[in-house]
């Protein structure tokens, strides 16, 4: 493809999409464009969607990214959905909810396997948001696995963090409240039409009124994405705590946050890769042999192989 | 570093139900490849939009309808069009023999009919995808 850094600028989806390519695979090519192009970005607004899986995440960023494209505002989305440990494959559903969506010029939608990276993202995460800033798009949207009690990770990239929940989740509420409960901005009771929504609500509000010392207190909103009821509630709350973040400071803090964590990511990364690169598979068979047969024990051969690598 | 062959499983047309589909997307993620599925009813434009912006290696087309004479070759048009006629296209569902040899003039690369074990799909994805895994 000739110029995409040309057409990246502009927004060209094939060149975002070949891009993000790049970046998932960890292909110098990713990289370079990034340096060339790091100063263009910054400009997009970063939301986390999380939450328990079948909670309705999908459907709920389908009808955000309606209602703001419709004001004229340009999107990305990063839906990722989890790796299998054991074959490295995956099924990446989440587009199914967006579909009807993913043809507006002002959209685009990248679906990403989590390939071996816990914590709810996926390895090319932070690069991916990268090129869709410097592609141009005013909120970028970052839609996680659906978690459990400790993936948290969307906190350290979204400048908002939306925790998604619904009725009937009951105690699972309390059992959750320790982990991931606490990286919510905003939460949102979706499938507010189902019979225990008020009462999950009235949870939720007594859970987040016990921590007092907070300056900003997590809105609860009620939704019912399907049938687009309390979208415009939740953009309004997005657009508050935003207006929370720059005037508090926090926005700056929260974004140098994320830059170390980048920084870290891109150093782990090439780590891994490095490590990887050089252990020769057939090697490491044949010295692991040894360990099975009890030779050597796997701490010295971890300690070997470390050596190895780094000398 | 290797990496995973990314497929989108797409259903163009009016099918009523998508088992087959299924079937073959979760014998495709057990093979260790990223499939993306998209659902019932896709239109052709949106079947090539999503191949687009998810930068896939393969299509991989389920239709039960008898509509792939004309949505089939729609597809590897748009492809073409959009400058994507690198994607490996390949097609499965109900579709007589004879049809076969028009569908492969028209881009599709290969079509598998009922009865066809998974594994025959999977090893002609893997040996013809055109980009560098």
């Amino acid at each position: 493809m000739e110029n995409l850094e040309e057409l990246l600028i502009k927004g060209d989806k094939r060149a975002i999409a070949r891009t993000i390519t790049y970046a998932e695979n960890y292909e110098d090519k990713a990289k370079e464009i990034i340096k060339k192009l790091y100063e263009r970005s910054g400009n997009a607004y970063i939301v986390g969607i999380t939450g328990p899986p079948g909670v309705g995440k999908s459907t709920l960023t389908d009808k955000l990214i309606k209602n703001l494209v419709d004001v004229g505002k340009k999107i990305g989305v990063i839906a990722v959905d989890p790796t299998s440990p054991f074959t490295g494959g995956s099924i990446l559903g989440d587009r199914i909810r967006m579909q009807d969506l993913s043809q507006h010029p002002n959209v685009y939608i990248r679906s990403m396997g989590t390939r071996g990276h816990l914590g709810g993202l996926s390895k090319g995460t932070y690069m991916a948001a990268r090129i869709l800033d410097i592609a141009g798009m005013d909120y970028i949207f970052i839609e996680t696995v659906g978690v459990g009690q400790s993936e948290i990770d969307i906190v350290k990239i979204a400048d908002t963090v939306v925790m998604v929940l619904a009725p009937g989740l009951g105690d699972d509420v309390q059992a959750i409240k320790a982990g991931i409960m606490e990286i919510g901005d905003i939460f949102v009771v979706n499938k507010c039409d189902k019979e225990g929504a008020d009462k999950t609500v009235v949870e939720l509000n007594m859970m987040l009124d016990l921590d007092e010392k907070k300056d900003w207190r997590p809105p609860v909103v009620k939704v019912a994405a399907q049938e687009n009821k309390g979208i415009d509630e939740l953009i309004d709350k997005i657009d508050d705590h935003k207006s929370y973040l720059i005037e508090s400071g926090t926005f700056q803090e929260r974004r140098i946050e994320r830059l170390k964590m980048e920084i870290i990511e891109s150093i782990k990364n090439k780590l891994m890769k490095n490590i990887f690169d050089k252990i020769q598979e057939k090697e490491f068979s044949s010295r692991l042999q040894q360990v099975i047969d009890k030779k050597i024990d796997p701490y010295t051969f971890a300690d070997e192989l470390y050596k190895d690598v780094f000398n | 570093m290797e990496r995973p062959i990314r497929v989108l499983v797409a259903k163009p047309g009016l099918d009523g139900h998508d088992r087959g589909a299924k079937v073959i997307a979760r014998a495709l993620r057990d093979a260790g490849m990223e499939v993306i599925y998209t659902g019932l009813r896709q239109t052709p434009e949106q079947i090539v939009e999503a191949a687009i912006q998810e930068d896939v290696d393969v299509v991989a087309l389920s239709i039960l309808s008898g509509a792939h004479n004309t949505l089939f070759p729609k597809i590897t048009k748009l492809l073409k069009e959009r400058g994507a006629d690198d994607i490996l296209v390949i097609g499965g569902g109900v579709i007589p023999e004879e049809d076969i040899p028009f569908l492969k003039e028209n881009g599709i690369a290969e079509i598998f009919t009922p009865g066809t074990p998974t594994s025959a799909a999977i090893e002609y994805i893997k040996q013809h995808v055109n980009r560098a895994v």
